[in-house]
């Protein structure tokens, strides 16, 4: 049983959470992620570690409601706990001093481009972040990303918030502008990260994904989470997941996350009508 | 059948009786549940067949036994129907019989030698510890082993499989104090997330683990030496005195074929992990798996995994399931009672094919698996006849889920972080034989993670050796082999 120490809404449907786990504080690097299985019923799922406190031995993880079990986590409060978290899991961010190092996080991507901006910082890059949300209310992490950047830029796709459009737009604005990058990680939705790579393709720009496939033991046990990288499958789980984003096939990546939608969508179908029956119970209880 | 008859019998006399197969559910039946296919004997059933052993004065069958069991022995007091003390028996040599009893391939092992299989058919010696076994976790007279005073010293086991249980156990029996670090949630390694329910129940291999907690060993879940801690902050921070490095052959190989990362493509350890770990199976459970109803399911190798991933297919609903192995049916090293298991319940056997792609729709999904026709040519350097692909011959099954069961590799996790542990080009860990003593001081290891994959009984064996080494390291004296 693992305690979830704090939790609090970032934004409607991403909550941070810091969870008792002090074995993995300790050596978590950034890049990381671990497992998580909610309770005895629950999948296993892989979440980044988007910070951690070796003092008070706790990790922190931002987790977007997706579908059910992103959900069901979602509603768990302070003092409530979490049957397994299991990791730290991957190769850490490949970090050195490149130079000028571009982090560019899209939506709760923001959550796992921030611990290897930190990183990149600290390894003496100049480091320029690029925040996208969908709308000014989503976005994540401003102030922590601020903090760590030289330059920090926020984007919105609707221009409620900052620049007005993708990231991508703001990564060729700044290319166009003559900055030169050396380096430029994109974590995001699978077209979003798709699009930085064939940004950065032209001018040769070292550019690093993490990849999300879908992961059962995250150890290299079962080879689900497969991605073609160069032509050869990789286990995401132990050789990623960061690989380089200009020879990943986003096509098969996109393709084979979509393998159990019926099963997912059906999944959050009933957990929604279970959750709305329950509050139903508790009005009529309190009549 | 009463005690005395056993001294009555002459061995001719007893060589007439056939051997007893075991009662199991009827193959349609069974095809609609998870539950186990054998029954067991019935005591009996037990007593009849353990009167078909002679007890040679040379019992053969012993030293064709991994860890030599006392089989002449156990089955005697079988024979009288002292069912416990034939329990206790067996438990000198083997610390899971209710495991062993189920799904050792006695076939290549201790039945293979039996002097009765000369003439008829071999004595049932795995039914019998079997049911030995069951007999005595129902009799609620399990007993536990004695516990040596505790030396003080500690043992990490690494990996919670066959290997790492049995290493525990006897550790735990000498007075050490041992912990277990599984990466996973569940502890049993390959018994829990590979072998299905319908051959081994996992509250038996359950009852074993509680029985070792009994002993005093402790067990930590969620821990993956390698990333949440490294053998030598174990031997260094952690204080353990020695670690036994059980962790099994956990990588997947693939084909390298097109195709292969289509939907609907699995490796037999996902499939297997998702219904039998996650309970895929059951709808009060989250993980899902492919909806294998109504569907076409093919899986590909001809082992103990292939058998368990068909007959899991069979069991989620599929239509027809398919086994396709490049040679024939006589090299497939699936235990013989599988193949018959699998056949009964309707799986077809395409022998002498070899998948060459996964044919797949323009979303990603898998539809067909071509196939090239083979034929059996010159025997190769296993002496099993090579086979050789015939001219022209390829042609497309329609398939909608694909299981790949062709074998595992060594997880590298623990040779990435511990590089002075010695490994082979294959990247099992080398181990000194005797000891089971890797390159590091302190370290060793045993089961899977050195052999590749084997079996049950071998890494059960393994993990004993070691434990003895371990001991005599610690202690710093010499066990005699009893
Ligand atoms: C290495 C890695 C790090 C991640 N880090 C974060 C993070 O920090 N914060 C965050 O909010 N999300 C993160 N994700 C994504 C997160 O794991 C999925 O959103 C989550 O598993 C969805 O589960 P669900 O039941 O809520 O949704 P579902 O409705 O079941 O699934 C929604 C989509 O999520 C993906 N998904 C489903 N099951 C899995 C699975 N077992 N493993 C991976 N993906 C799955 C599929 O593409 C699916 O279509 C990460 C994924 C990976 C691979
Ligand atoms: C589907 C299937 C069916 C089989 N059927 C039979 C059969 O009928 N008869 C037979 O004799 N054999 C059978 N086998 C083979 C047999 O199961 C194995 O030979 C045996 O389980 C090996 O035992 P082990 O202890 O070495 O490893 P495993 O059983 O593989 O256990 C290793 C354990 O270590 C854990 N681990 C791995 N890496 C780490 C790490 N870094 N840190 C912590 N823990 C870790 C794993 O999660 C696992 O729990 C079968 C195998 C499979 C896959
Ligand atoms: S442990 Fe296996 S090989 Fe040994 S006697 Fe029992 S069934 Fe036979
Ligand atoms: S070889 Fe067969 S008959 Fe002889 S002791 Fe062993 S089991 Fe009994
Ligand atoms: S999640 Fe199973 S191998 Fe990566
Ligand atoms: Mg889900």
């Amino acid at each position: 049983m693992y305690k979830i120490v704090s939790a609090r809404f970032l934004a409607e449907n991403i909550k941070m959470f810091e969870i008792e786990a002090p074995r993995i504080a300790k050596r978590r690097k950034a890049g990381q992620f671990v497992i998580v299985r909610l309770d005895e019923q629950g999948e296993r799922i892989p979440l980044t570690i988007a910070d951690s406190n070796v003092e008070t031995g706790t990790i922190t993880i931002i987790v977007q409601g997706a579908g059910k079990t992103t959900r069901k986590l979602n509603l768990k409060e302070a003092g409530d706990t979490i049957l397994d978290v299991a990791g730290p899991l991957g190769q850490p961010s490949h970090i050195e001093n490149f130079g000028t190092a571009v982090s560019i996080g899209g939506g709760v991507g923001a959550a796992i481009a921030y611990p290897t901006a930190v990183a990149l910082k600290e390894a003496g890059n100049k480091v320029i972040t690029i925040n996208g949300a969908r709308n000014k209310d989503m976005v994540i992490l401003e102030d922590e990303m601020k903090k760590v950047s030289d330059e920090a830029y926020v984007t919105t796709d609707d221009g409620s918030y900052g620049f007005h459009g993708f990231v991508t737009q703001k990564l060729q604005a700044l290319i166009d502008g003559g900055e030169k990058l050396d380096f430029v990680l994109a974590i995001g939705p699978i077209p979003m990260m798709r699009a930085v790579a064939e940004v950065t393709r032209p001018y040769g720009i070292k550019t690093v994904v993490s990849l999300n496939p879908v992961m059962v033991d995250g150890t290299g046990m079962c080879g689900g989470c497969r991605v073609v990288v160069g032509g050869e499958s990789k286990f995401a789980c132990v050789d990623g997941p960061e690989f380089d984003a200009h020879l990943v096939d986003f096509k098969n990546l996109a393709d084979r996350n979509r393998m159990y939608n019926v099963h997912e969508k059906a999944a959050l179908e009933h957990f929604e009508t279970d959750c709305k029956l329950e509050k139903q119970i508790q009005a009529q209880a309190s009549n | 059948m009463s005690e005395g008859k056993m001294g009555k019998l002459s061995a001719k006399e007893r060589m007439k009786i056939h051997r007893h197969e075991m009662p199991e559910q009827e193959a349609k039946a069974r095809c609609g549940n998870f539950d186990e296919v054998n029954f067991g004997y019935t005591p009996e059933l037990a007593m009849e067949e353990a009167l078909r052993c002679i007890q040679c004065k040379d019992p053969v069958c012993i030293e064709a036994c991994p860890v030599n069991v006392k089989i002449d022995e156990f089955i005697g007091l079988v024979a009288e129907g002292k069912f416990l003390d034939a329990a206790q028996k067996i438990k000198e040599d083997n610390a899971l019989p209710a495991i062993c009893g189920r799904v050792c391939p006695q076939e290549d092992q201790c039945e293979q030698v039996c002097v009765i299989g000369k003439k008829s058919e071999p004595v049932a010696i795995g039914n019998l510890e079997r049911f030995v076994a069951d007999y005595e976790r129902n009799s609620g007279n399990m007993k536990l082993p004695e516990v040596k005073p505790a030396t003080g010293k500690k043992v990490a086991v690494v990996g919670s499989g066959p290997a790492g249980l049995t290493c525990a156990n006897d550790l735990a029996q000498w007075g050490h104090e041992v912990t277990v670090f599984e990466a996973l949630h569940e502890l049993g390694g390959v018994l829990m997330y590979g072998i299905p329910e319908f051959r081994l129940p996992k509250q038996i291999v359950r009852e074993e683990i509680d029985n070792l907690k009994k002993l005093g060993v402790k067990f930590q879940t969620n821990v993956v030496v390698g990333r949440s801690v490294t053998i030598d902050e174990l031997m260094e921070e952690d204080g353990f005195d020695a670690v036994f490095i059980g962790v099994g052959a956990g990588l997947p190989w693939f084909m390298g074929i097109p195709g292969e990362n289509l939907n609907g493509v699995y490796s037999a350890n996902e499939f297997l992990t998702r219904v039998n770990l996650m309970k895929a199976y059951d709808s009060n459970y989250d993980s899902p798996v492919f909806d294998c109803k109504g569907k076409n399911v093919a899986v590909i190798g001809g082992g103990n995994t292939a058998m368990d991933a068909v007959r899991t297919a069979r069991r989620l609903g599929a239509e027809k399931v398919y086994i396709i192995y490049r040679r024939s049916e006589k090299e497939m090293p699936a235990r013989i009672e599988e193949i018959k298991h699998a056949k009964e319940e309707g799986v077809e056997f395409i022998m002498l094919n070899s998948p060459v792609e996964f044919v797949g729709d323009e979303n990603g999904w898998l539809k067909g698996v071509k196939c090239l026709k083979m034929e059996l040519g010159e025997p190769d350097e296993s002496g099993r006849r090579r086979p050789v692909p015939v001219k022209d011959s390829e042609y497309v099954i329609d398939i909608d889920m694909v299981v790949i069961s062709i074998g595992n590799g060594s997880n590298p996790l623990i040779k990435q972080t511990t590089p002075e542990i010695g490994t082979s080009k294959k990247g099992t860990i080398v181990v000194n034989q005797e000891t089971m003593q890797t390159s590091k001081k302190g370290v060793y290891a045993g089961g899977d993670i050195v052999t590749g994959g084997a079996t049950v009984i071998l890494a059960m064996g393994a993990g004993r050796t070691a434990a003895k080494a371990i001991h005599e390291e610690l202690m710093n004296v010499t066990v005699n082999a009893e």
